[in-house]
């Protein structure tokens, strides 16, 4: 079953701010992009940074109005959601943030903050809420003596823990992971994402988890898909994706996963050229001015979404006409 | 090994470091004050309000023809100058901070849900911002003053109807800031509705700041009241109020009554530059230290 | 004088002291390390051992709640811990700078990220608004923020994660520092971007002798950029030495499980090698190893008293009973843990 479905979804941002109050045009951070997380399961998503991977979370959360496209919620638009759905979306979907600074309050004591979604959503008794508190805390491996210190008596990775056990408290549906794992050393990531698993298996959780790690992508997810500049440029099935990455960017991405150990060199497609800007984007496909590949159909006309065995790509060298070439 | 005593009892040479900068004689000079304002009764020789015209213009206890009885010397109704001080203190100490508080009561208000809620709220409430800030807020003063009349109580209003507006344009800034921040889209996230989220998680972070705005405007305010009272607009006779013991001097100055408006003038100096230096301090300090890199 | 390095740091202690002074955090502990120009540190711990408070002590930039509590740092042979205020600020940001772990904490939302990538240079470099501000589109154009022009005139809040990471980062190396202390400064950006910034560090290092300390939890970063490593546990360095012989042949147990538990592309669904337990609490360490209830290879001495560091080998330190013995028999053993 699908729980959440994205079609066509985008997002503008306006830059103002030329020297002379000019408008200097859109950023556009996601442009038209479509996925499905089905339940149970975890949508990866990967992509370079800036490339519209936290304002999609921020979509789903309905923390950013959607310039076009539309989200729909177990079957339901989420435009079109009367007060209490609204309510229920709430409840059932919660996130984790990239910064673990930013992520908690610092005038609240952790407890206050574990306990935010719960006693905003049930009525418990504060006995109750504790024993969840605690509960929490030990589920994300902090002392209990935790729950009444402040956030700034943590470390970065500390900060992280107590953000996911905020984020479970109210045992949602969904759960957006925006690079949960970043700031966390290699052993509590492992812990961490063995964790996340683990109650997903349990509670039947779907995660959208966003990573630059790709290890751990591959590692936790079902599916994947690759954002570049705004638009999702492969996707598909997380093993072979992972495995056999066919769009170029992809390639290159995978490629310049680190060796883990010094004497463990590996070939790494070094991308040339300038990072391309949202605020202006090249035309044709995006990624034609550092691709290997391209060809001069790619300066000039943009590669369409299309299946390639049984994954979507989005690049002419696996077009139909060009298929041959590429093989 | 003593480490830990040695970490938590005795200052090291490393603690010196801290307390570095710490604005100690203002601090001084302000709780000095206060302290004068709150035991004005006891301190205070004479009846600020009374003299006797046998003893008018009598100089400090120090130049010739003064006396012990009168240590600042009296005035041209024959009060003594230093009961006035002392009576002074508290008419600034009162109208200052109770000013200062409703001012930024308002303002951070405003602040917030002009910040917050943004839209046509912002829209409104930074325009009516942006006239008053446009007003030169000394004559403002004097205008609302003529209308409502003058009484201590009435000032209070007035100033701090004339100067919420600093505070609100501060504050907002901060909170356009902060809503972007993580803790505020996760309360979104976890139901909260925005009262909840103006109260819990913008007011508390804003406070800082709105303090240190407050000791900074402690100053403006203060100066401000005494120029109201100079004018003749501000707390009315013979109630002893800085300012206006300096306006009542400035006849006398001319011929060598100089005690007169020297002394209220070196109060209300002392006071400002207090205030307006432990508001540096404070600034300094509350402010996350990293970003000193 | 040449025989100075570049930072030589003994002995250091710093601790978080509660208001009530009953609550002693200890998040570095006896710590000694020393860095050459030119040379890269990297730094690695489990999360909560350290290593940030470690790197906000060199830089005397610690929150009031902590206490050096013992200790010598000498940068370029001066007493960093005996500068006044002033001096350390010149010493800071020109000398020494630090890329925080935290990027909203050296960003002010308030003014525009030109102003904050030009305010250095203004102040350290004595250069006008403009030339400050055409170094700041310089600096974002060498950590590839694309359209740097426009980006200048936005605020943080604007930015993605990873493009204030490098904001961060082009402040730091804006008045080419002797030291770069780098706190975690890639784990907001994907691979082909974080290896393009690895590489301006590395031509940074060999253009200027920049010396770096790395704080990562990223071993392939460790792998591809230190020369030395030093592994911190609960507020102490319980192993140093160069990075391929640590890499090899690891000492001590926590860095054995520490390497283990790496994820690797190929071994999908099954469990990650995580350490089990918990990690120490720095408020009640046990009285021995601080390892000790989590680590395989424990035994009764462990338990008793902490073991202290014993230098071996080529440059190596490590902090384990195991090793401590001296005799072979104790040697053979560490060999065994590191196979
Ligand atoms: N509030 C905003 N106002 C203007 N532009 C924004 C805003 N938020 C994001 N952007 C822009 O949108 C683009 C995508 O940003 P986003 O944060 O989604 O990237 P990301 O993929 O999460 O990157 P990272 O991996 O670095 O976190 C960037 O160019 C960013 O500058
Ligand atoms: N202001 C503070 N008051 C009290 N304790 C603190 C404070 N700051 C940090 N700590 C504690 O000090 C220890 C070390 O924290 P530090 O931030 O140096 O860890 P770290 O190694 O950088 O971790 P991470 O990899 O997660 O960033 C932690 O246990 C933390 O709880
Ligand atoms: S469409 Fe062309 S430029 Fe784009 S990825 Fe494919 S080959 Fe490269
Ligand atoms: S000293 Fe003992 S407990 Fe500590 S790491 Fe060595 S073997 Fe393990
Ligand atoms: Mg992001
Ligand atoms: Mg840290």
């Amino acid at each position: 079953m699908v729980v959440l479905e994205a079609a066509g979804l985008s997002k503008h941002f306006r830059a103002r701010r030329g020297f002379f109050g000019g408008d200097r045009g859109n950023v556009r951070a996601v442009d038209g992009i479509s996925f499905a997380i089905e339940s149970g399961r975890t949508l990866g998503v990967v992509g370079e940074s800036g490339c519209g991977k936290t304002t999609t979370a921020k979509l789903v959360l309905g923390l950013e109005e959607p310039t076009g496209g539309s989200i729909r919620f177990e079957g339901q638009d989420l435009h079109a959601l009367d007060a209490a759905a609204r309510r229920h979306y709430r409840k059932s979907v919660q996130a984790v943030f990239q910064d673990p600074y930013a992520s908690l309050n610092p005038r609240m004591r952790i407890s206050a903050i574990i306990a935010e979604p719960l006693t905003t959503n049930e009525r418990l008794t504060a006995g109750e809420v504790r024993g969840h508190v605690l509960r929490l805390l030990d589920l994300v491996g902090l002392p209990n003596r935790s729950a009444d210190l402040f956030p700034h008596e943590f470390s970065g990775g500390q900060r992280q823990r107590i953000a996911i056990a905020r984020a479970l408290a109210l045992s949602p549906k969904l759960v957006v992971l925006d690079e949960p794992v970043s700031a966390l050393d290699v052993s509590i990531r492992a812990q961490i994402l063995n964790l996340l698993r683990d109650l997903q298996a349990e509670l039947g959780l779907s995660y959208l988890f966003i990573a630059h790690d790709l290890a751990a992508v591959a590692h936790m997810s079902h599916a994947i898909a690759v954002m570049y500049l705004g638009k999702i440029v492969e996707s598909g099935e997380a093993q072979t994706l992972a495995r056999a990455p066919k769009h170029p960017y992809t390639q290159a991405l995978f490629s310049a996963a680190l060796p883990s150990h010094p004497e463990d060199r590996r070939e790494e497609i070094v991308l040339s050229g300038e990072v391309p800007s949202p605020l202006r984007p090249p035309p044709g496909c995006h990624f034609h001015p550092r691709c290997p590949h391209a060809m001069a159909r790619c300066g000039k006309q943009a590669p369409a979404l299309d299946d390639v065995d049984g994954r979507l790509v989005a690049c002419h060298l696996y077009g139909a006409s060009t298929a041959a070439a590429a093989a | 090994m003593s480490l830990q005593t040695e970490a938590v009892g005795l200052p090291s040479r490393f603690d010196i470091i801290r307390i570095e900068g710490f604005p100690l004689l203002p601090v001084l000079i302000l709780g000095g004050i206060a302290f004068v304002a709150i035991f004005a009764n006891v301190l205070a020789p004479y009846d600020p309000e009374i003299g006797s015209l046998a003893a008018r213009f009598r100089p400090p206890a120090w130049q010739v023809g003064g006396s012990g009885e009168h240590l600042l010397g009296t005035d041209h109704l024959g009060r003594d100058v230093l009961s006035r001080l002392i009576f002074g203190a508290r008419v600034s100490m009162v109208v200052g901070f109770t000013a200062v508080i409703v001012a930024g009561v308002i303002g951070t208000g405003l602040g917030i849900v002009s910040g917050f809620l943004g839209g046509w709220v912002d829209q409104v409430i930074m325009r009516i911002t942006d006239t008053w800030l446009a007003l030169p807020a000394l004559t403002f003063a004097i205008f609302l003053t003529a209308i409502v009349g003058p009484s201590e109580m009435n000032i209070v209003i007035i100033l701090g109807a004339v100067y919420w507006t600093r505070y609100a344009r501060v504050i907002r800034g901060e909170v356009l800031s902060l809503k972007e921040r993580e803790f505020v889209k996760l309360a979104i996230v976890a139901g909260c509705s925005k009262r909840t989220i103006m109260a819990r998680h913008i007011l508390p972070n804003v406070l800082n700041s709105a303090i240190v705005l407050g000791t900074l405007m402690l100053g403006v305010v203060i100066v401000t009241e005494a120029a109201l009272s100079f004018l003749g607009v501000g707390v009315p006779p013979p109630k002893p109020a800085w300012g206006l013991m300096l306006a009542d001097g400035k006849k006398g100055m001319m011929v060598g009554y100089w005690w007169l408006t020297v002394l209220p003038g070196v109060c209300i100096m002392l006071m400002v530059l207090s205030a307006n230096l432990i508001g540096d301090w404070l600034r300094v300090k509350l402010d996350p230290q990293l970003r000193q890199l | 004088m040449s025989t100075h390095p570049l930072l030589q740091i003994d002995n250091l202690s710093t601790h978080y002291v509660s208001a009530r002074g009953t609550r002693v955090v200890r998040a570095v502990d006896d710590v000694s390390l020393r860095i050459d120009a030119g040379e890269t540190l990297g730094i690695v711990g489990e999360s909560g051992s350290g290593k940030s408070t470690l790197a906000l002590t060199i830089l005397r930039l610690l929150p009031p709640a902590a206490r050096v509590a013992s200790g010598r740092m000498l940068f370029e042979g001066e007493d960093l811990l005996a500068k006044s205020d002033a001096e350390m600020r010149r010493v800071r940001g020109k000398r020494i700078a630090m890329i925080l772990q935290d990027p909203m904490a050296s960003l002010n939302p308030l003014f525009s990220i030109g102003d904050q990538v030009a305010e250095p240079i203004r102040v350290h470099e004595g250069v006008g608004r403009a030339a400050a501000w055409s170094r700041a589109r310089e600096l974002l154009k060498a950590v590839r923020i694309p359209s740097p022009q426009t980006r200048l005139l936005q605020h943080p809040h604007e930015m993605s994660g990873g493009m204030r990471q490098r904001i961060v980062g082009a402040i730091g190396i804006s008045c080419e520092p002797r030291l770069l202390i780098a706190d975690e400064p890639t784990t907001s950006l994907d691979l082909t971007i974080q290896a393009q910034y690895l590489n301006l560090l590395r031509e940074l290092q060999r253009a200027h002798g920049l010396a770096l300390i790395f704080i990562t939890h990223n071993l392939g970063i460790v792998a591809k950029m230190c020369d030395q490593l030093a592994v911190m546990y609960a507020g102490r360095v319980v192993e140093s030495g160069p990075v391929r012989q640590i890499f090899n042949a690891p000492a001590h147990p926590y860095t054995q499980a520490l390497l283990n538990s790496i994820p690797r592309m190929s071994d999908n669904r099954n469990r990650l090698a995580a350490i089990d337990g918990q990690p120490p609490d720095l408020v009640a360490l046990p009285p021995g190893c601080a390892f000790a209830p989590r680590c395989p290879s424990a035994f009764d001495r462990c338990r008793e008293s902490p073991p202290s560091q014993l230098t071996f080998g080529d440059q190596r330190t490590v902090r384990c009973w195991l090793a401590d013995a001296g005799s072979d028999a104790a040697d053979s053993q560490v060999r065994k843990g590191a196979a």
